[in-house]
């Protein structure tokens, strides 16, 4: 068994179990820092692969950005963790089923199937095109030359996803007091300059 | 040497495991985020498997793109999660019966 098998398996385990506790756990703080440590054992995973980049990815976007996210509406909304027995019973055969189903299937397809990937002629962008370049400068010199549209059309969808957090959940609070500048500023004929003497005062 | 098939293996049960998250959790929404977090990354796992053992860049590529709109979707999840939250005072599951479906 060669180190690269077993680290595939470590890391594989560990992503099992750790979404397995996701799913399980009743805390939800729990729930989210298990699937940070999934995330941080795919990056592994992709690193295996010879996926650097998406890894580091996975890492920055994932683990900095959602999953603090996560992190921020767990802690800032009061989940009542409180949970009856009876209610849960009620939805593990379901689950059960549709989870067992799944994995039948699909496992009895791969197990069967010994994929040949030597016939396969159509590979717009080979590897070995890009040996002596890392992974990040292949992704780059391919990602903002063919795939330029999709890449905008990505950046859109940030855009729109940003501007709809925002509108979603920004309020205007009543009756809170605030400064308006330009309120300030249009108010004419109430302000007066006088010059004052020193020494003298000023008549109001 | 690994196969293909064993990383084919491991996404499908991670893609299972975040099918029946779903579907057994009853408590509160962001669990299922989390599951169809879950889901994502299952296929991310398909996507650069098949990338290297094809040999062709493409996959990662694609991979890129899931990553942005899986972002996008858990921003836009969270908020639609936390005015629910403060317009219904509970996420509860049981309780989101607005609609009567």
């Amino acid at each position: 068994m060669t180190a690269q098998l077993l680290t595939f398996y470590l890391f594989s385990g560990v992503i099992l179990i750790s979404s397995l506790m996701v799913i399980s756990t009743k805390n939800p703080v729990h729930s989210v820092l298990f699937l940070i440590l999934s995330f941080l054992n795919a990056a592994g995973l992709f690193v295996i692969l010879h996926a650097e980049f998406l890894a580091m990815i996975l890492i920055i976007v994932y683990v900095g950005a959602v999953a603090v996210l996560f992190l921020f509406v767990v802690m800032m909304l009061d989940f009542k963790t409180s949970i009856n027995k009876d209610n849960i019973l009620q939805y593990i055969p379901i689950g059960i089923l549709i989870g067992v189903v799944f994995i039948a299937e699909l496992i009895i397809v791969l197990i069967n199937t010994k994929f040949d990937l030597s016939n396969i002629q159509v590979l717009p962008n080979p590897l070995s095109d890009f040996t002596g370049k890392s992974n990040t400068e292949a992704i780059g010199s391919v990602l903002y030359t063919d795939y330029i549209l999709y890449f905008q059309l990505s950046g859109v969808i940030l855009l729109v996803a940003m501007i709809g957090s925002i509108v979603l959940t920004l309020r205007e609070r009543e009756g809170v007091k605030r400064q308006v500048v330009s309120e300030q500023l249009k108010r004419q004929g109430k302000i007066d300059l006088v010059d004052v003497k020193s020494g003298k005062g000023v008549d109001i | 040497m690994i196969e293909l098939n064993q990383f084919l293996i491991l996404s499908a049960l991670l893609f299972a495991i975040g099918v029946i998250g779903i579907f057994l959790n009853r408590k509160n929404v962001i669990i299922i985020l989390m599951s169809i977090e879950i889901i994502l990354l299952s296929v991310n796992l398909n996507l650069i498997a098949f990338s290297y053992f094809l040999n062709d860049l493409t996959g990662q590529i694609f991979s890129l793109f899931v990553l942005t709109v899986a972002a996008a979707e858990a921003a836009i999840g969270l908020a639609i999660l936390v005015i629910y939250n403060r317009n219904a005072g509970s996420i509860e599951i049981e309780k989101i019966n607005a609609l009567k479906g």
